[in-house]
């Protein structure tokens, strides 16, 4: 069965400009791919490269970042320390492994609702294009489209939950490490986001979440 | 055919095991010395910055860290066609110097001297460094502890760390020396050579003077004529930090000389599936398999070949004690007049000895040297960076760098010929040999079993050992299992 | 009365740790005193079958050093863990991979192939590489097999305390060894002990004033003002955003700190940190120009910095988010796998 693959971009958004624009858009009805996930940070310089590494280690194919114009930022340099940590990260996750196209750096002030949805619908393009990231080998764009599936089914068939099902793709692991040992992930991490449920933006000033794995919960079905 | 598995092999860095299949007599058909681990660092250093490789190379080994140090500053002195200043080539030998005296010493008294200092049969329990102690007394043990301390604390004070130094620059070193630490070196390269001196009067006095033991030395059961390789200096003497490698044959004989940037001329690795480290061989003679003598390219770069390359040592009282041990073994001279090489491996504690001396003497004189304060200690780097070779003397053999940068300086290749890799297949040899000589008719022991150790401890694989006295169980235990893997009998010692 | 046991053990390491512990000088005679060391390959004879014979919890404190990066590492481990009573994670390479997880930037593949077949001093016409099991005329030699990925140790087993450094400084491992001569209380399981509670910059002695970094250097480039904070002078330091306990020792010879004694802290992602702080702390946007021009201004500086994620994950790859670089490239929906004989299904 052949699917459309459909990215999950995971958007990190500033309360003072571009979250605002995309509430423009919304109001606007302006159509646009549905495929980001937007989190609002009261400031784009809140944004931690962490939570960019956890974006794409718990799922995300592309992470957009967004924030207001230079020289137009409610606290004044701020977005200019992102821009800073933006175009090093970038540089990094390239080292990594991960295409520079899948974090993009959108500026949008709050009028611009329009330039924030065209700029949503043409990253899904290109990752759509780049095809999925599965980092650590895990089909996550497979176990999000079965969720979609076992969602539309009537509730009488119950599915595997998406943290049960493997990959197809990933072969059979020999003795492996013990089970009950936790994966060393620093806490602090951030699910990503199911889809269909569009996640509340966190309480103003709280964005860092805590004592969350990032990981898939199974200890050691993280994959390369 | 039966098995009998030595695993792990201890008292030395990383890992290895040596498997040993007999034959239906019950005698040693061949022994295999297997090292069963690799980290990768000629691929994993690809994409970093040349200048970091003198402070990521020290993880290749954490017991010499400072020859991986030395050998990445040079190769990176030749990637960016820097000549170092005068006083910077001193105060890197100067670092380098107290290096070789805290591992030699750290080698002989706790790695190789017991099993000299009290003989292969001594109990495994004395044959550490505590039985050392009792042997020469308490006071030595002092000696020794004192001595790697104080020099660790000039590798500290110049290097920045103790262990995994990060002082060294293409061009020179990070930080010149004060006169302060200067009149401090001075005095601890005195204790030195005094600590020298005593060293190898208690390997005279007791080895020497031992018949038992010199026998041992003297016998065909550690010997094996191979090739020698070393960096001699413009009048071929002993030089860790600089020269050029000088190779000569069985027989004693000049066999080539040639700058350390040639190497892929004269060396060429050979790998084996069953373990993971390659055996480097004299690329002109060729691989012949794990046999010696002349027509067999495989050869030794130990302290011991050092000398068997050199006419000289470059200091006084070193040079005393190179001409004694030539006589004492009595080999006579080549037709040019060199000594003949001595062949028998357990002479390279001896010669272990030696080069202590030699680099005590060598860090007094650096150390009194008036320039050695010059703050001038980095030339500036202009060039752009493509191609380097670096080269030192680790104290377990002839380490070769080698850097391939783009133009900012960023690795793009790495090759790493290691101290103790050079003697892979001439340790592979001595084990058998060791092996065959000792076990027969399926006579195992545990005196035995320790004869075959001994015979790649003289080597001192990659580790200078622990001066951590042991309360020395030494359990061992040997597994005999038939073709089919069953066990037919285990002989153990110590065991709990 | 029997003494407590003691044992250390290395997975994929250097041996510096060893000499470290060596390194606490004339205290070893009092450590020897107070222990009966049961297993230290580098020291003592013991095999690992003793090991395995001695009854579960038999080791009183074990020192496990090196990172897991083959089936070997991975088995003594376990090993271990079920032998030891407290399994200490020694040195950045057990707490967090150290310099063996920089292989986690490349593949087994590539690392194969540099050693034995794309070497250039390496005469191998039938291509041999190592594998795990061979036969030889005379029977079967094992070697381990090699994973892709280096782990830290709490990545394969419980561990109980973690010891950080590369190598852990000998006073900090003196001060940890004699909490347990003298039978002091343990901090709570799962703690860093031997080391400090802040970031390096608190212990560094250089004199700090307000960074306005506009470039950085690379350290050949520059010659560093005696006695100024090197991160200012525009020379990368990881000290804001590593623990303390080393003694800042590599900033006082005018050598950036690299990061070995780990994050100051459980949350986030050490080298994610460091890169937010240098960034946060660069300046040099000049106003009154364009969105473009700035970002193309901001991207000149940065390029100053060679290698961010050989730099900022130098000891603690194995720790991070992303754990390695990304095996297959580009994937088209399925995890493609390139198959060599060292596949072992480990990430």
């Amino acid at each position: 069965m052949s699917e459309t693959f459909e990215p999950l971009i995971v958007g990190f958004t500033c309360n003072w400009c571009s979250y605002r624009a995309a509430d423009l858009a919304g109001i606007s009805r302006k159509k646009y791919a549905p495929n980001v996930r937007l989190i609002r940070l009261m400031c784009s310089g809140r944004l931690d490269p962490t939570f960019v590494l956890k974006a794409f280690a718990g799922g995300a194919d592309g992470v957009l970042v967004s924030g207001c114009h230079p020289g137009e930022c409610h606290y004044l340099e701020q977005n200019y320390k992102m821009l800073r940590r933006y175009t090093l990260l970038k540089r990094m996750l390239a080292q990594m492994g991960i295409e520079p196209e899948r974090l993009r750096l959108v500026w949008a002030s709050a009028a611009e609702g329009n330039k924030f949805a065209d700029e949503v619908t043409a990253m899904t393009e290109e990752i759509r294009v780049l095809g999925p990231l599965n980092w650590n080998g895990i089909d996550h764009a497979r176990q999000r489209s079965e969720k979609l599936r076992s969602a539309e089914r009537p509730p009488s068939a119950p599915e595997k939950t998406e943290k049960k099902a493997k990959p197809a793709a990933v072969a059979a692991r020999p003795a492996g490490p013990p089970a009950g040992k936790k994966p060393a992930t620093p806490p602090g991490g951030l699910k990503p986001p199911g889809p269909g449920k569009p996640k509340p933006a966190p309480p103003p000033g709280a964005a860092e979440v805590k004592s969350v794995p990032a990981q898939p919960a199974t200890p050691g079905e993280v994959e390369s | 055919m039966r098995k009998i598995s030595i695993d792990p092999i201890t008292r030395l860095e990383g890992h290895g095991k040596i498997d040993i299949f007999l034959d239906d007599e019950g005698d040693v058909a061949n022994a295999y010395f297997i090292v069963p681990e690799l980290r990768g660092f000629e691929q994993f250093c690809v994409g970093r910055p040349a200048e970091e490789m003198p402070r990521i190379t020290t993880r290749i080994c954490g017991v010499c860290p400072e020859a991986h140090h030395m050998a990445a500053a040079k190769a990176l002195d030749a990637l960016f066609h820097v000549e170092p200043t005068p006083v910077a080539h001193k105060v890197r030998e100067l670092f380098y110097m107290a290096f070789f005296v805290t591992d030699h010493t750290t080698h002989f008294y706790a790695l190789g001297g017991p099993d000299f200092i009290l003989g292969p049969d001594a109990r495994p329990a004395e044959r550490n460094i505590l039985g050392v102690i009792h042997k020469v007394g308490l006071d030595v043990g002092k000696q020794v502890i004192d001595t790697r301390m104080r020099n660790h604390h000039v590798i500290r004070k110049m290097g920045g760390r103790g262990v995994h130094p990060v002082a060294a620059m293409p061009g020179g070193w990070s930080k010149p020396i004060t006169e302060e630490d200067r009149a401090e070196f001075e005095e601890i390269a005195r204790k030195n050579v005094d600590f020298a001196l005593f060293s190898l009067k208690v390997f005279n006095d007791v080895v020497l003077g031992n018949p038992a033991y010199l026998e041992m030395v003297l016998s065909d059961s550690y010997t094996d004529r191979t090739y020698s390789m070393g960096l001699v200096d413009e009048k071929n003497r002993v030089n860790f930090y600089d020269g050029q490698v000088r190779v000569v044959d069985p027989d004693g004989e000049e066999f080539v000389k040639y700058h350390p940037v040639e190497y892929t001329s004269h060396i060429e690795e050979h790998v084996e599936p069953w373990t993971y480290l390659k055996f480097p061989y004299l690329k002109a003679v060729g691989w012949k398999g794990f046999v010696a003598g002349k027509d067999s390219g495989v050869y030794i770069a130990t302290p011991l070949s050092r000398l068997n390359v050199s006419d000289g040592m470059a200091t006084p009282l070193a040079q005393e004690a190179f001409e004694k041990m030539y006589d004492t073994f009595g080999q006579g001279k080549t037709p040019s007049g060199r000594n003949r090489p001595v062949h028998h491996r357990l002479a390279t504690h001896w010669a272990r000895l030696i080069e202590l001396l030699y680099a005590s003497e060598r860090m007094l004189e650096l150390a009194t040297d008036p320039e050695i304060t010059d703050p001038n200690v980095r030339a500036p780097v202009t060039e752009t960076p493509d191609e380097g070779v670096g080269c030192v003397e680790a104290p377990r053999g002839t380490l070769t760098h080698h850097y391939w940068t783009d133009e900012k300086g960023i690795l793009t290749r790495v090759n790493l010929i290691v101290g103790t890799t050079n003697n892979y297949a001439p340790m592979a040899m001595s084990v058998k040999k060791a092996a065959s000589s000792f076990i027969k008719k399926g006579n195992v022991s545990n005196g035995i079993l320790n004869r075959v150790e001994m015979a790649f401890r003289s080597y001192d694989p990659c580790f200078g050992c622990a001066t951590h006295s042991l309360p020395g169980q030494m359990p061992l235990e040997i597994v005999i299992r038939n073709p089919k893997g069953e066990v037919i009998e285990r002989l153990s010692q110590n065991v709990a | 009365m029997s003494k407590p046991t003691f044992a250390m053990y290395w997975a994929a390491s250097c041996g510096g740790c060893e000499i470290s512990v060596l390194n606490i000088g004339d205290r070893l005679l009092a450590v020897d005193e107070a222990f009966d060391v049961v297993f230290w390959p580098v020291a003592a004879d013991f095999k690992y079958d003793d090991v395995r014979g001695y009854p579960d919890g038999y080791i009183d404190v074990c020192l496990f050093n090196g990172s897991i990066r083959n089936s070997e590492n991975e088995e003594i481990a376990h090993l271990l863990r079920r032998k030891s009573k407290v399994l200490v994670a020694f040195g950045s390479c057990a707490m967090a991979g150290g310099i063996p997880a920089l292989s986690n930037l490349t593949t087994n593949e590539e690392t194969l192939r540099a050693a034995y077949l794309d070497n250039v001093s390496t005469y191998n016409p039938d291509r041999v590489v190592p594998q795990p099991n061979t036969t030889v005329p005379d029977g079967e030699p094992h070697i381990p097999v090699l994973y892709e990925t280096a782990r830290s140790l709490d990545q394969v087993v419980d561990v109980d305390y973690y010891m950080p450094g590369c190598p852990p400084e000998p006073h900090q491992i003196w001060a940890v060894l004699e909490t347990f001569i003298q039978g002091k209380p343990l901090p709570k399981r799962g703690s860093v002990i031997g080391a400090g509670e802040v970031a390096v910059c608190h212990e560094c002695p250089l004199q700090k004033d307000e960074k306005t970094i506009e470039r950085f250097y690379r350290p050949y480039e520059v010659t560093p003002e005696p006695g100024r904070c090197l991160l200012e002078q525009g020379i990368v330091c990881l000290g804001a955003a590593t623990r303390s306990g080393c003694g800042a020792l590599c900033p006082q010879v005018n050598m950036g700190c690299r990061g070995c004694y780990g994050p100051v802290d459980d949350i986030g992602d050490q080298g994610a940190k460091i890169l937010a702080a240098i960034a946060s702390v660069m300046d040099g946007v000049k106003p009154g120009k364009t969105d473009h021009e700035i970002e193309q201004d901001v991207e000149a500086g940065i390029e100053t910095i060679a290698d961010p994620a050989g730099t900022f994950y130098r000891f603690g790859l194995a720790h991070s988010v992303l754990r390695r670089a990304r095996k297959n490239g580009r994937t088209n929906g399925t995890a493609t796998r390139l198959e060599i004989h060292h596949e072992e299904n480990q990430y």
